[in-house]
């Protein structure tokens, strides 16, 4: 399920998160949240919404102050911005009415934030193709971007953050208004591209189960607090129940993960289905 | 109609559609429509004051569209955008108000200020209108890019370090140098339905940003060249034309595009 | 104390029957705009608000000129406005505002059309003026039963609507899941707003329309997120704003240049704005004091929001 991955050593780390605490509003939003991104790892960020993942992103992304911990992006210190990051947000404004096609977003990936008129077109038109081509959005380069469909205009937003060369893939909820078919184009265009280009990935999710077949490791974020590691690692009973202060179950059917609220009893339960082989979805035991 | 002192009011015509049809694509692009509607209107309160200390309206109304746009801008980084480009009109409005109050002559002046005149362009104001829209021009070049970046993705324009609000503020800027250069002609209650209209209708017919842009330019030419003809031929008001021409048009492109997006899916 | 009063309210202000039907009609054009202005500032329709306002304005001239009572003109008009944005717009905030920004260009438009036709009539510009600033002294009190009628039920329709206005507001898609019917509601509420504003840009103008259709609710929405809370507090700033700006109104026939008075528009508009500020400040206050008690750095101003589409703040 969960491909090889290498023992991570601090100094290569993409992305060094080391004891990190938000407060907003009077709230403690994240409290010590640890954790390491290798070059070319695929990490999932998971949690229900109001966990913390966005607050985190915007941490990431040198837009939020902590009041504790420290971020290292490539080895160096959070700067305003960070050239080595691309960003994928949840929130964009693609409607209809807008002339704008495909390609026009994916060239203001590579330098919306300058100034003046871009001269240089034909190197700039040859960067956004090939960056289409590595999307597969080729044949709606020119379609208007607000009549794609939400996969489509997930591959575009890709594509418009990839095309800066990052060494860092920061994705919010991209998954979040797909249809199943979608969910799975873009896991595994986001797990090539990762593979091929050595491009760290950290995309953020409310459901793990999409990602489970990609990703490398996951952090877990729950009422601010973060547990990280591989998926068996970290999908215990055991371990979210601590992440929430709660009895917290863990169903796994079929390959995929369901956690639950827990019924009182010991703390938390590991329920697994007894004959995995079996088609019926089954008898559940305890163990 | 082409002769004499006409001639100034088509070139002044030409002038302010080009720049209404170029500044128009970025308001309707980034949901401004309210901003340039208040910043000319509210240009006119600047105007009355003017008028009061003895002095050239257009500079009145120029100080006043600039305070505005600024006002507008440092509002509208305390809460919501709209409210503060309500409170920004209102303000400057509510002191028009009190201007007029104290000035006792100022008949025709506001109503073709408002609504527009045809005869109303002196040769000697071709050059500052020119100025102000070469102006606007050069700003719209060097904003363009973080102007659609801020307007489509604002995080990734956010984390990549462009300061939203100074963008936004140097656009609504321009939109009130727009405005200060269009009242000879078109009036400042409609200079803002010319900047609407236009890049509105240029959006449902063009995917492209360049081709929206181009699109926007020609309607505005029409719609201003047709109504300063018709005009002058009828008296009617200019700014009665561009209002109901720029709704009339843009209401038709939206019927026919749906109607041919309609006919073009498969049963 | 007589002195004090005597310092405050110029003479003659309590005895003055226009001011006792500017009090009236001030207090019940306000408390009406705060309640509906809550919801329109929420919904981010400020322009449709200010829209409506405005061609109710000149649709109340233009039945004025040709004789009929100004009134039905300015709401027949501003409903008619409302319709058409709806069926212009998008459910979408640009597009929204393009509608509105269209529909109020072909408005104004039309009504220079109008005031340039009444060429017979020799206060065309007095009307234009009256277009636009309106004068809270110049009521009669024959409109009282009406305003105050034409209020109450657009309260009541508030009321009634309240549940699935604020659902749909904060969230179609959740509203439409919940079987709400969104587009309903939003005409509906469209149509609210229009009589409620055109009710407030007759009586005192379409500037002071505007400034109590979103000021006072905007400063109650900084203070409170409760909307209900938020209606009663952005009738109650309202209120004084009008109340003080016609006290203040009333003195300035004493201030330079004596015995012309200065508009009461301005001084009910300068008023909703320093209220507003005062209630950002106040909201800024106790967020500090918040943080400060959890022990938090100060927040990092992270950009401001330059879209419509940003929260309130």
């Amino acid at each position: 399920m969960n491909g090889p991955h290498p023992i991570p050593s601090a100094g290569d780390a993409i992305l060094d998160v080391d004891g990190v605490s938000v407060w907003l509003s009077g709230r403690e939003v994240l409290h010590d949240v640890r954790f390491r991104v290798m070059p070319g790892e695929f990490t999932g960020l998971i949690g229900s919404n109001g966990a913390g993942k966005t607050t985190l992103f915007r941490v990431i992304l040198g837009l939020q102050t902590t009041s504790a911990g420290s971020v290292l992006v490539g080895g160096r210190p959070l700067a305003r911005r960070n050239p080595i990051i691309g960003y994928v947000p949840q929130k964009v404004f693609l409607d209809p009415d807008m002339p704008l096609r495909a390609r026009d977003v994916v060239a203001l990936g590579l330098d919306g934030d300058r100034l003046g008129i871009p001269l240089d077109w034909r190197r700039r038109r040859q960067a956004v193709d090939e960056m289409l081509d590595a999307v597969d959005a080729r044949h709606f380069a020119d379609a208007r971007v607000g009549n794609l469909s939400g996969g489509e205009q997930q591959r575009v937003l890709i594509a418009h953050a990839l095309i800066s060369r990052p060494r860092l893939l920061l994705l919010d909820e991209p998954l979040a208004n797909l249809d199943i078919r979608a969910e799975g184009e873009v896991v595994a265009l986001l797990a090539r591209i990762a593979r091929e280009q050595q491009i760290a990935v950290l995309i953020s999710a409310h459901d793990v189960n999409p990602l489970l077949p990609v990703m490398d490791r996951l952090v877990y974020v729950a009422a601010g607090r973060t547990a990280s590691g591989t998926t068996d690692e970290v999908i215990r009973a055991e371990v979210l129940s601590a992440l929430y202060g709660q009895h917290v179950d863990v169903l796994r059917v079929h390959g995929r993960i369901l956690v639950v609220a827990g019924a009182a009893g010991p703390s938390g339960v590991t329920v697994e289905e007894r004959d995995a082989a079996a088609d019926e979805p089954g008898i559940v035991a305890l163990r | 109609m082409f002769s004499g002192f006409m001639v100034n009011t088509w070139i002044a015509a030409t002038m302010v559609a080009v720049i209404a049809g170029v500044v128009g694509f970025f308001v309707v692009l980034r949901g401004s429509a309210f901003a340039a509607h208040a910043i000319p209107h509210g240009a006119f309160g600047g105007a009355a004051g003017a008028v009061l200390i003895g002095v050239n309206p257009i500079a009145g109304l120029g100080v006043f569209a600039v305070g505005g746009a600024l006002g507008i801008g440092w509002l509208g980084r305390r809460g919501r955008h709209d409210v503060a480009t309500a409170l920004s009109l209102v303000l400057m409005l509510g002191l028009g108000a009190l201007f007029l109050s104290f000035s006792v002559e100022y008949a025709a002046a506001i109503y073709s200020l408002l609504f527009g005149e045809v005869l109303g362009v002196p040769a000697d104001e071709l050059l500052p209108i020119a100025g102000l829209g070469v102006a606007c021009i050069a700003a719209i070049a060097v904003l363009y890019r973080p102007l659609m970046l801020t307007a489509i993705t604002p995080e990734v324009a956010e984390a990549r370090g462009v300061r939203a609000h100074r963008v936004e503020t140097g656009f609504l800027l321009v939109v009130a140098l727009a405005a200060t250069m269009t009242v000879p002609v078109v009036g400042v209650l409609l200079m803002f339905s010319l900047m609407i209209g236009p890049a509105a209708t240029a959006g449902t017919l063009t995917h492209s940003p360049r081709g929206a842009i181009a699109v926007s330019v020609v309607l505005a030419l029409a719609t201003v060249w047709l109504a300063v003809a018709v005009s002058y031929l009828t008296n009617f008001p200019i700014g009665f034309f561009v209002g109901t021409v720029g709704a009339i048009t843009y209401g038709s492109a939206r019927i026919w595009t749906g109607w041919r997006r309609n006919r073009t899916v498969p049963a | 104390m007589n002195q004090v009063l005597r310092t405050l309210f110029a003479p003659g202000f309590f005895a003055s029957g226009p001011v006792h039907a500017a009090l009236v009609v001030g207090a019940v054009v306000a408390l009406v705009t705060g309640a509906v202005g809550v919801f329109t500032v929420i919904r981010g329709q400020s322009f449709a608000g200010h829209a409506l306002g405005e061609v109710g304005s000149a649709g109340g001239s233009a039945a004025f000129l040709g004789g009929a009572n100004p009134l039905w003109g300015f709401m027949g008009i501003a409903v008619v406005a409302a319709g058409l944005i709806e069926l212009l717009g998008l459910h979408r905030a640009r597009a929204r505002d393009v509608a509105t920004g269209l529909v109020l260009g072909a408005g104004l438009g039309m009504a220079a059309l109008f005031l340039y036709l009444d060429t017979t009539s020799s206060s065309t510009t007095g009307v234009t003026v009256t277009i636009l600033f309106g004068s809270l002294f110049a009521v009669s009190q024959s409109m009282l039963p009406s305003i105050v009628a034409l209020s109450a039920v657009a309260l009541v329709v508030i009321a009634a609507c309240y549940r699935m206005l604020l659902l749909s507001s904060l969230s179609a898609d959740l509203a439409a899941a919940r079987g709400v019917p969104v587009r309903a509601v939003a005409i509906a509420y469209l149509v609210i707003m229009a009589v409620a504003v055109s009710l407030a840009a007759e009586t005192i103008g379409a500037i002071l329309a505007t400034a109590l259709l979103i000021g006072p609710p905007a400063t109650a929405l900084r203070l409170t997120k409760r909307p209900g809370g938020a209606m009663v507090v952005a009738g109650l700033v309202g209120v004084a704003a009008a109340w003080l700006g016609i006290v203040l109104a009333y003195d300035s026939y004493y201030w330079p240049p004596a015995g012309h008075g200065w508009p009461v528009s301005f001084f009910v508009v300068a008023l909703v704005l320093v209220f507003y500020l005062l209630g950002g400040a106040l909201a800024g206050l106790a967020r500090a004091r918040r943080d400060r008690r959890g022990g938090a750095m100060p927040r990092v101003a992270a950009g401001g929001c330059a879209n419509e589409h940003g929260a309130a703040a």
